[in-house]
């Protein structure tokens, strides 16, 4: 089962890997494979270095860390809860995370359609981990009974934490400067359109740091699997662990909401499809991260280029647009998948 | 292990085991049994740290259970509560390897001393050929005696068990039976809480019996399970015969007209 695992982990990374190579090499300006390689390895001639590494690199490099952050806070979540439904995109911290950044791209926009440095790079991170927080302890608040969190009722409050967090959203989008509000409703469908490394570099640090801490209670989320009382007797800190891996979850979460947008199932379906393959009892970090970046990477592929392929025209879909296309019959499959009477 | 005192509850001015003091005896299996609320789940969480007591303390060899670190406990003391919830698609070797979480290192893989303690445990359990079979898709009976195997994996010289038999068919919960009590004949000392009043008393050294968060009684099973303490714990109208040196109860039975 762990080669199984590492294997697989390989295998989405080198996939990731080469979709990201090739989605660095189609656009307006067609780049041959081994253009784009001796770019990244130091070389190429200048107007192609600044292709491949200012425009096309950011956007690349954010899907790939934005992959890896929703899916391993989904694995998180989905383990802790006990609910493959109870995902970050489901239960409300997305749309926190939303709320913040919206309330920072509106409230703090000079009219201009473009809010001025500062407040783009520090507040809207910051506004989304704050809104996703908000979020994520309301729901837990709410959903605990008798000192317990109810898994069950995770998902139900999350869902209406996220439409009230989405409520709010519409709100700021009304009251604010059209240019504003067009900005953030464009940025609200989940995008990589136009990323800069300042939109790559914040969830590259949540997950260069948050990643590796998840990992380290790896053995401990297996023993959480079995129930709190089982893992508390093994010797596990639970309410400590939980609490860790709670803000662990949310923070990546609310960052690769902040760096690009609230694309939709990537952190619902990650996990499961690992699962699944690796047929372990809970997902397994590392391949569910690897599995995110892949879908990410290749969904806005497919998105940016994939009319123009199938000769309809030149039009180009956010990401998130087409991940929500591919993600809801999965979650209505889930659904139905559901015990009764559980959600 | 030493109960002094103990007092527990889930809310406050109500409590559910009421200053109960207990000498467990070491190396033996001791039953706790009472009528339904008694308190007897109750009183094996607060032993297991699961609770927290609103006054007393258990000693384990002289320590304050809830002064220990969390590791050092459970490498003194496993538990299994009651009804464990089995995730999907483990198999039983995997969760037998979870008894071992208190002995491994952060990183570190797992060694030749936690094979030899799985697989020990599962040769224990009469499991071994089926250690790779997902625990979903065993019998009840075979279910509990994985979970059983993964607390023995543990390596603690305690063991507390909560209601090990329940929901199983006789013939499968004296499976159960033979496995917990060949854990106390190898030198450990075992508590379980049991609801099956004949099961308890073939099986015990100890016989403990609560009624309202209290012992009413307790020594060995043929002196302690009576007629009179029968009526008197359970309300129950009973004959106790003895069977191979051990009480066996025969409710009396209650015939319309």
């Amino acid at each position: 089962m762990r080669s199984r695992t590492v294997v697989l982990s390989i295998l989405f990374a080198a996939l990731a890997i080469v979709v990201a190579l090739v989605s660095l090499s189609v656009g307006t300006t067609k780049l041959p494979l081994a253009d784009v390689v001796e770019v990244l390895l130091g070389g190429g001639r200048r107007g192609t270095r600044l292709v491949v590494l200012e425009l096309r690199l950011p956007r690349v490099a954010t899907g790939l860390l934005v992959g890896i952050a929703f899916a391993v806070s989904g694995a998180l979540l989905q383990t802790l809860s006990r609910n493959p439904l109870a995902s970050p995109d489901i239960v409300g911290v997305n749309s926190g995370a939303s709320a913040g950044a919206v309330a920072v791209i509106v409230l703090a926009g000079t009219g201009g359609g473009n809010i001025s440095g500062v407040a783009a790079k520090v507040g809207i991170p910051l506004a989304a981990v704050l809104g996703g927080l908000l979020a994520t302890l309301i729901v837990g608040a709410l959903s605990i009974q008798r000192g317990v969190v109810d898994a069950g009722k995770v998902v139900l409050i999350g869902v209406g934490i996220a439409a009230a967090a989405n409520s709010l959203v519409a709100w700021l989008l009304v009251i604010g400067d059209v240019n504003d509000a067009g900005r953030a409703a464009a940025w609200l469908a989940g995008s990589l359109n136009s990323r800069a490394w300042s939109d790559a570099i914040p969830v590259l640090i949540a997950v260069v740091l948050l990643l590796p801490i998840a990992m380290m209670f790896n053995r401990d989320l297996s023993a959480l699997v079995l129930g709190d009382d089982v893992a508390s007797s093994l010797g596990v800190r639970v309410a400590r662990i939980r609490l860790m891996l709670l803000v662990i979850a949310t923070v990546l979460a609310a960052m690769a909401t902040a760096g690009a947008g609230p694309i939709a199932f990537i952190a619902l379906v990650a996990p499961q499809v690992a699962l699944w393959l690796t047929r372990m009892e809970r997902p397994p970090l590392l391949t569910t991260a690897m599995l995110g970046a892949l879908f990410v990477v290749l969904a806005d592929l497919l998105a940016r280029n994939g009319l123009q392929w199938a000769q309809v025209g030149p039009y180009e879909l956010p990401v998130g647009v087409l991940t929500a296309a591919c993600g809801a019959p999965y979650l209505l499959h889930l659904i139905g998948r559901q015990q009764k009477g559980r959600l | 292990m030493h109960v002094e005192n103990l007092t527990l509850a889930y809310v406050a001015d109500a409590p559910v085991v009421d200053g109960l003091t207990l000498e467990v005896p070491s190396g033996q299996l001791t039953a706790v049994v009472g009528p339904n609320g008694s308190g007897k789940s109750t009183l094996l969480r607060g032993m297991s740290r699961l609770l927290a007591p609103k006054s007393g303390r258990v000693l384990l060899d002289g320590k304050d259970i809830h002064q220990l670190p969390a590791r050092e406990l459970a490498r003194k003391l496993g538990v299994l509560p009651q009804g464990p919830v089995t995730p999907e698609g483990i198999t039983a070797a995997e969760l037998v390897s979870r008894g071992r979480h208190p002995h491994r290192g952060l990183f570190g893989r797992l060694t030749g001393a936690d094979d030899a303690a799985i697989n020990e445990a599962l040769q224990a359990v009469e499991l071994t050929e089926l250690r790779d079979r997902p625990v979903d898709q065993l019998s009840g009976g075979q279910r509990q005696r994985v979970w059983i195997a993964m607390v023995l994996a543990q390596g603690t010289q305690h063991l507390l068990l909560d209601e090990p038999t329940t929901y199983l068919d006789l013939a499968h919960a004296v499976d159960v039976m033979n496995v917990v009590h060949a854990a106390a004949t190898s030198g450990r000392t075992v508590v379980a809480v049991l609801h099956d009043l004949t099961l308890a008393a073939q099986y015990a050294d100890h016989l403990v019996v609560m009624g309202d968060g209290q012992i009413a009684a307790q020594g060995r099973p043929v002196d302690v399970l009576t007629a009179a303490l029968l009526d008197e714990v359970f309300g129950l109208k009973a004959t106790v015969v003895e069977v191979g040196g051990a009480p066996v109860v025969v409710p009396d039975r209650r015939l319309a007209g």
